[in-house]
């Protein structure tokens, strides 16, 4: 992840992140922390839910503390980037309503839907999102994001998407820009690995203790 | 005498580093195909200063301290999943002899695996546990000793030999503990500052037990989530962490300079040549300690508790006495500060021990408030302003921490302790003059 400043100044973020997707809940994930290096080890573990906020732990190693924090802050920013906690959790088909607004060319050139969302959630930073996605694959190409007053508060490119175990379509990089303060967040995603031998025992309170 | 305590802790690690590797060997050699699969060498060195502006009331205490802090740490993961984490860590300081210590922090094999549909974990070695969700004290928590030269908070742990159960499943987390070796708690020496009139000498330590130091001592909890409420019911059983205490006069071990002989005014506590010296001695007796911690997450709003109840422990007047203590309290956060990136943080607990004016710390009847701003900037800025009030006296501890980021390796900590209108009756009155800042600079490699 690097994060820019309104001069161009770069900041670099690693963190390694395991998902597991569930079908009757929301997924659960593990974000660890890997650079800057005095928050290495400092890792983050969400039990997603489809119909309730989620349930947050961080794991502090100085300290070898688990804490239980709360999942409100969806508006907070994610190790000081442009993405909010919001937008770094997977985006569960309930979270939100729907309409469709129009068709328009988008990505490289490809046929694509502009839907709007709306998230049910009254915590949402957000009043209202517009989501590129093309008609073949269903991925999506942008995002723009409207703040409570409806300010076009960020925007939201992805690209460099690849296709996995000729299923999984993985985007290699997402650009968000911040309209309001002029800076930028590029997350680049590499090695990306499916069907690994993660099960629910490397989501647990006490497997944080054991993350490296 | 700085450099012979930096020689004699500089010893003392090469031989717990010998220990270890023995100890390290074992278990990679006796699995021959198991290669190695993942090793790391990471850590922290830190230079640091600290400064009392108030004039010291003891004789060899002076108004400045300056060191540095060494901990590295060692990752070894083999293909099968087993890991040896090794933690040795390493402080010199200028001013206290009794300062510059050495510790191992954590020298464990772990191991894990599936258990039904849960988990397994056991650690042997040395490690440190953590237990309890308040912020104000750490009263739950009992595994690992206070390494209190480090910080007069109390939060700071020392590595504790132990081999640890953890078994998790659908119905909560069980974790055992079988632990020997007891650890003492560090204390200042005549010069450091935030030390008692009376210097209190380690070497003379007395344990309840004959087997001294090599009791087993036993600890257990069950804990799980329920919603939006985690909780955990603890016991331990065993040699107590924090230390009674015994007055002898002109029985100080050469350890304690301010006994060994030099010119007059040179001497530490009692000064005057010819006077018998007094010196304080631990005394480490049977405790049993049940606790409680629950904390219930909704919102931004955490409301905590931790409780204990001890039995087997003296109390001020050195009569044993067992005893209910508990914190009550919580936080709340405003995220996105007037619509920023900043995250504010209120803090507010309420610390009672039953014991009262017969309670050995702090902690008897306290309200306990703080602040704590989170920039969630690039630097990762994070300032927190303390207090501890007492409600029965009027007196007060205030505390400062600041950190921030100053590169990708270099990080800052700006902090502060002061100590207001300490009673002449006080446990703590000896401390009265000991307020402090302290600057420290780290390098993560």
């Amino acid at each position: 992840m690097v994060l820019r400043n309104k001069k161009g100044q770069e900041s670099v973020r690693e963190v390694r992140v395991k998902v597991l997707e569930a079908e009757d809940d929301g997924n659960k994930s593990l974000f660890v922390f890997d650079e800057p290096r005095d928050a290495r080890g400092t890792a983050l573990l969400i039990h997603g839910h489809k119909d309730r906020a989620d349930d947050q732990w961080l794991y502090l190693p100085a300290l070898k503390r688990v804490k239980r924090i709360s999942s409100s802050n969806r508006s907070g920013s994610f190790m000081g980037s442009e993405f909010t906690y919001e937008d770094m959790t997977v985006q569960e088909v309930e979270k939100y309503t729907y309409r469709y607004l129009r068709d328009e060319p988008c990505g490289d050139g490809l046929d694509c839907v502009v839907t709007e969302r709306i998230p049910v959630e009254k915590g949402s930073v957000y009043r209202r999102q517009l989501v590129w996605r093309d008609k073949s694959a269903l991925r999506v190409w942008k995002v723009e994001y409207y703040d409570r007053k409806d300010a076009h508060l960020k925007t939201l490119t992805i690209g460099e998407y690849r296709q996995y175990l000729d299923r999984f379509w993985r985007a290699g990089s997402m650009a968000m820009v911040n309209h309001l303060t002029g800076k930028s967040t590029d997350l680049v995603w590499t090695d990306y690995q499916f069907g690994t031998d993660i099960d629910d025992r490397d989501f647990t309170r006490t497997g944080l203790r054991r993350v490296r | 005498m700085p450099s012979r305590a930096l020689s004699r802790a500089l010893v003392r690690l090469l031989w717990f580093g010998v220990c270890l590797f023995g100890f390290a060997t074992h278990p990679a050699s006796s699995h021959g195909q198991a290669g190695i699969y993942d090793v790391d060498l990471t850590g922290r060195l830190a230079a640091e200063s600290r400064w009392f502006p108030q004039t010291a009331l003891f004789q060899g205490q002076g108004s400045h301290a300056s060191g540095f802090v060494a901990e590295p740490n060692l990752y070894l993961e083999d293909e099968a999943g087993r890991i040896l984490n090794v933690t040795p860590w390493f402080r010199y300081d200028s001013a206290d002899d009794r300062r510059t210590h050495y510790d191992l922090r954590e020298a464990y094999l772990l191991l894990s695996g599936a258990a039904g549909n849960g988990e397994w974990e056991l650690r042997l070695g040395v490690d440190r546990v953590f237990w309890g969700v308040v912020e104000s004290r750490h009263l739950v928590d009992i595994v690992n000793q206070i390494d209190l030269v480090e910080h007069p908070d109390e939060k700071t742990r020392m590595g504790q030999p132990m081999a640890y159960v953890t078994w998790s499943s659908d119905w909560g987390v069980v974790e055992l503990l079988g632990m020997s070796w007891h650890r003492k708690r560090t204390f200042p020496g005549s010069d450091g500052r935030l030390r008692a009139s009376v210097v209190v000498d380690n070497d003379l330590a007395e344990y309840e037990s004959s087997s001294g130091k090599w009791h087993p001592d036993f600890a257990a909890r069950y804990s799980h989530t329920l919603g939006l409420l985690d909780f955990g019911a603890s016991v331990f059983d065993g040699t107590a962490r924090e230390p009674a205490f015994g007055l002898c006069f002109d029985c100080g071990s050469p350890g304690v300079p301010s006994n060994s002989p030099g010119p007059p005014g040179s001497s530490g506590s009692s000064g005057l040549p010819g006077l018998p010296v007094p010196v304080l001695y631990p005394i480490y007796h049977q405790i049993r300690q049940y606790g409680l911690d629950a904390q219930w997450t909704t919102g931004s709003l955490l409301l905590k508790l931790e409780a204990i109840r001890r039995s087997g422990a003296r109390n001020l007047a050195g009569v044993e006495e067992t005893f209910n203590a508990f914190v009550l309290g919580g936080e709340y956060t405003f995220f996105s500060l007037w619509n920023t990136d900043a995250d504010l943080t209120l803090f507010a607990e309420w610390d009672r021990d039953e014991r009262g004016r017969r309670a050995t710390n702090f902690y008897e009847n306290d309200l306990f408030a703080a602040l704590r701003l989170m920039l969630n900037d690039v630097q990762g800025t994070e300032m927190t302003v303390s207090v501890l009030h007492d409600l029965d006296k009027r007196q007060s501890i205030y505390g400062l921490e600041l950190a921030r980021r100053l590169s990708d390796a270099f990080s800052l900590v700006l902090g502060a302790v002061a100590i207001t209108n300490i009673d002449r009756d006080d446990l703590y009155y000896d401390l009265r003059q000991d307020g402090f800042v302290q600057l420290g600079i780290n390098y993560h490699f």
